[in-house]
């Protein structure tokens, strides 16, 4: 009875806490962009403006819910849902600190590629079903760049796992006890930054939504909370690939002085942060550069480095 | 500007007879022509083909509605003349070929001899209905397809007031409808090719990437761009129709909303032409304050170009950077002028007013504070890999398609070629001034950014040389066209009376003839020819801006390339709607 009541408690309190971040970091990016574009972003709703997620939540909800007359109705309230639905889902295995996990999943690795495949149909059937131009094309170029960048991301990891002997993220966080993974593994950690970048489809890699070419892409129809629910759905998953960096390569909870949970929030939002600086810094490669990197640079760079990793794994032995 | 008065109309005289050849006097001293219909196209063709002097570039081509003008002496016979305007790079000259038709008659299209004819043509069928046999795609270009009537034929109403009551019934409300459906034929556009249908995307007229109302209509393979076609005209606000009814004082102000970035770089050809046409000559203090000024809002118009070309490609930042700068030029603006944009601070033989106390410090301010932040653009921005890969050898044309096309300004000169008239024909003072034309030899979008920036640079040193050495004197004329007469003699005798009531209330007469003038403006060649019929308004007001020829390039370039491409390209060749369709 007191394990289901604590499963619960873990169960909620890791959705409350998600969802408040990802509201929170509508202010948080906000403000960061506001600082390194030299002006103030939000700064009018509550102490600095920290309360403007709140008024945004509150005007998007209050919005009149409007489905366009062409759009292909069903699948066009389902197509929000599912980014944030398959996002949410992955942090069930996410290791916050020792014994702070919904579900210590010995696949969890694995859990998390296929989940991060499923959220791709969120923004193919949202930029298919809103029957508009603009927003089928952004909706085949995030298709193709799933497929593209999925391929390396998971490649990527395989080091890590090789080099722990376990999908489960727990046993990898405890098995860099003693030295991070970002060091042996840095080719792989770099890897998956951007493909973590490209999987969130942000700047630079925002290519389906690329506001100056396809207006907002495959969101160009959506509005109210329906455009809210992709909103939350990419600052989720910023969170998400934080974490996950956060996890399989920088030592997770492992940190001198301060509680473990303070060590994992402090190492997540450090790279929270670096997302949002990378907006505000680059330019948009074109489509078939961004495919051109990902498949002859990304790719042959991951197998590489399960290549040396493996190799100098067997000469250790 | 002109190589030997009349050198060029005695070479025609000689090829095509001297009764074929009319010469015309004009106040500007361009060689100007008049020839029969029959030998235009004879005679254009020769120019540009056979001629030594080899007249490359259609620099202009308009039209003059000629049925109540009173004062056309020595002018053959005509209801609508066709005006070309030719520019030839190898000896620096211009020539005007006239062409008379009477009501109803057209004249052969001479897109064959220059393609960017094509949109020229166009506009004079909008306008004046004069027609011409042989072009490839003649419909409205400007005016919406069902507008009914050629706006700048005379008797077509100016305004509003002299139409009647707009009235849309429900027939009429159908019928725009309908002439909304998109017909790819319509537009010359293939439906489809071998195997595949073409998917056609609106690019605008609403479209973030379009900096303004512009629609192109895009034939797609996926997202190549099969082909193209650029419909203009959501910005057109009839400003050439508008000088015909403005006093000619009090249409300087419309001027600063052709090329609205620009601000007084607009008023400068205007009054230049006027000038030409009054002949007034101005002091040098004025030469001197309209230079700095026009450079202030060249830097001001690369710098806008600057930010939101690399918002374009994805960048979002630097557009908040460069538009700070913009502001603080702005400050100057502010103090000088007390408008921002559109302060329309030129005048006929002068400038609103001299300089406030204190202008010296807050020039001498911005000089300082804007290289150390070019420099950082440099890095962020020039020699970013990423802004690299989307424009090196992007959206290129070779010199020789450039001039072709009519291609002026930066555009031009990032194919290689040092021309800026500044150089070649200093107008208004600019040979007192030391400073270099920035060039870039690959012709591409990354080509013509590298002289943008380098322009803001050589802008700074031209607007330093005009801070230390500003000229005493007065800030306008005292042409009795230019300014009212000084107020102690107007309590002296009656004729200044009467000179400063007329001026005031009728505004200046200007005396009948033809002139224009052109300045190399921010996005590159802007002219107003300007047709005088000795009245205190114009006759005829044509505005030839940059932005015209350098839209029509658009679908040559994007051919073959993909939807980021085209933005790139957008961005690059750095064109204003209102300066588009004026």
């Amino acid at each position: 009875m007191s394990q289901t009541v604590i499963h619960l408690i873990m169960v909620f309190g890791v959705l409350g806490v998600m969802m408040s971040i990802a509201a929170g970091l509508i202010w948080v990016e906000r403000r960061l962009l506001g600082l390194w574009q030299d002006r103030y972003g939000p700064n009018r709703v509550g102490p600095l403006g920290m309360l403007q997620p709140l008024a945004d939540v509150i005007k998007i909800l209050a919005k009149e819910d409007w489905v366009p007359p062409f759009a292909d109705r069903p699948v066009f309230t389902l197509a929000p849902a599912i980014v944030v639905i398959t996002v949410l889902l992955v942090f069930a295995v996410m290791p916050f600190a020792p014994g702070i996990v919904v579900a210590d999943l010995n696949i969890g690795v694995l859990y998390f590629l296929a989940m991060s495949s499923l959220g791709v149909y969120s923004v193919a059937l949202g930029g298919w079903a809103s029957g508009n131009k603009y927003s089928l094309i952004g909706a085949l170029r995030a298709s193709a760049q799933m497929i593209s960048y999925e391929v390396f991301m998971g490649l990527s990891i395989m080091g890590v796992v090789m080099m722990s002997g376990s999908f489960d993220l727990r046993r990898i966080v405890e098995a860099q006890r003693g030295l991070w993974y970002i060091v042996p593994q840095f080719i792989g950690f770099a890897v998956f930054l951007v493909a973590g970048v490209a999987e969130t489809h942000r700047l630079p890699f925002d290519l389906p939504e690329a506001e100056s070419e396809l207006v907002a892409g495959f969101h160009s129809e959506y509005s109210g909370m329906k455009f809210g629910l992709f909103f939350v759905g990419e600052y989720l998953g910023i969170t998400l690939i934080s974490m996950l960096i956060t996890t399989l390569f920088l030592g997770g909870w492992y940190g001198p002085v301060l509680p473990p949970v303070v060590w994992f929030f402090i190492k997540t939002f450090f790279f929270i942060g670096f997302f949002i600086l990378l907006r505000a810094a680059l330019p948009r490669p074109r489509y078939d550069q961004l495919i051109r990197i990902g498949w002859k640079l990304m790719l042959p760079l991951s197998l590489l480095n399960i290549v040396v990793t493996g190799g100098i794994m067997l000469a250790a032995r | 500007m002109n190589a030997g008065n009349g050198s060029v109309i005695d070479e025609l005289k000689e090829r095509f007879g001297a009764g074929a050849v009319t010469a015309q006097q004009t106040k500007d001293g361009v060689p100007t022509a008049w020839v029969g219909k029959g030998i235009a196209y004879d005679v254009l063709n020769y120019l540009k083909m056979a001629s030594g002097r080899r007249f490359r570039m259609l620099y202009d081509l308009t039209a003059i509605d000629e049925r109540v003008r009173r004062h056309r002496e020595g002018q053959p016979e005509s209801d609508f003349t066709v005006v070309y305007h030719l520019l030839s790079y190898d000896s620096n000259e211009d020539v005007r070929i006239k062409t008379g038709l009477t009501e109803g008659e057209s004249i052969r299209s001479v897109t064959g001899i220059w393609p960017a004819a094509n949109w020229y043509e166009r506009e004079v069928w909008d306008m004046f209905g004069v027609g011409f046999e042989g072009h490839p795609h003649l419909r409205r270009i400007l005016m919406p397809p069902t507008w009914k009537g050629h706006p700048l034929r005379k008797d077509h109403p100016a305004r509003a007031t002299e139409m009647g009551p707009f009235r849309l019934p429900e027939e009429k409300s159908m019928e725009e409808q309908e002439a909304m459906r998109f017909h790819p034929e319509d537009w010359g556009l293939a439906p489809g090719g071998e195997d595949t249908d073409y998917m056609f995307l609106n690019l605008g007229p609403h479209h973030p990437g379009t900096h303004g109302l512009l629609r192109i209509i895009l034939a797609l393979d996926g997202e190549e761009i099969v082909d193209s076609v650029v419909d203009i005209g959501f910005h057109h606000r009839g400003a050439e129709k508008m000088g015909e009814r403005q006093s000619w004082h009090t249409y300087i102000p419309y001027t600063d909303r052709i090329d609205y970035l620009a601000g007084v770089l607009n008023n400068l050809p205007y009054v230049l032409a006027v000038e030409k046409l009054a002949g007034i000559e101005v002091p040098d203090r004025v030469k001197v304050i309209r230079i700095m000024l026009s450079e202030l809002f060249r830097i001001e118009s690369h710098l806008v170009w600057y930010g939101t070309f690399a918002q374009d490609l994805g960048a979002l930042s630097p557009v908040f950077y460069t538009f700070y700068d913009r502001e603080r030029m702005f400050e100057i603006i502010e103090a000088v002028c007390g408008g921002r944009m559109h302060p329309g601070w030129f005048r006929i033989g002068g400038v609103a007013q001299d300089l406030p106390k204190g202008w010296d410090g807050l020039v001498r301010g911005f000089l300082d504070w804007l290289p150390s932040r070019l420099a950082e653009y440099d890095s962020i921005i020039m020699k970013n890999s990423l802004f690299k890969a989307r424009t090196k050898g992007v959206g290129a044309y070779t010199l020789s398609e450039a001039m072709e096309w009519g291609v002026t300004g930066p555009n031009l000169r990032a194919c290689g070629f040092e021309w800026d008239w500044r150089k070649k024909r200093p107008y208004g003072g600019y040979d007192w001034f030391d400073f270099e034309i920035p060039t870039a030899r690959e012709g591409d979008c990354y080509g013509r950014a590298v002289v943008r920036v380098e322009e803001i640079r050589q802008s700074m040193r031209i607007v330093e040389q005009c801070l230390k050495n500003m000229p005493a004197g007065d800030h306008k004329s005292r042409h009795p066209l230019a300014a009212p007469p000084l107020k102690p003699r107007t309590m002296q005798d009656i004729e200044t009376l009467i000179d400063h009531f007329l001026g005031v209330s009728w505004g200046p007469v200007i005396p009948a003839g033809e002139a224009a003038a052109g300045v190399e403006g921010a996005k590159g060649n802007n002219s107003y020819y300007l047709v005088s019929d000795g009245s205190t308004v114009s006759y005829r007001t044509r505005i030839r801006t940059p932005s015209f020829p350098h839209m029509q390039t658009l679908p040559m370039l994007v051919k073959g390339l993909n939807i980021p491409d085209l933005i790139a390209i957008l961005g690059s060749i750095d064109f204003i709607l209102a300066d588009i369709d004026r």
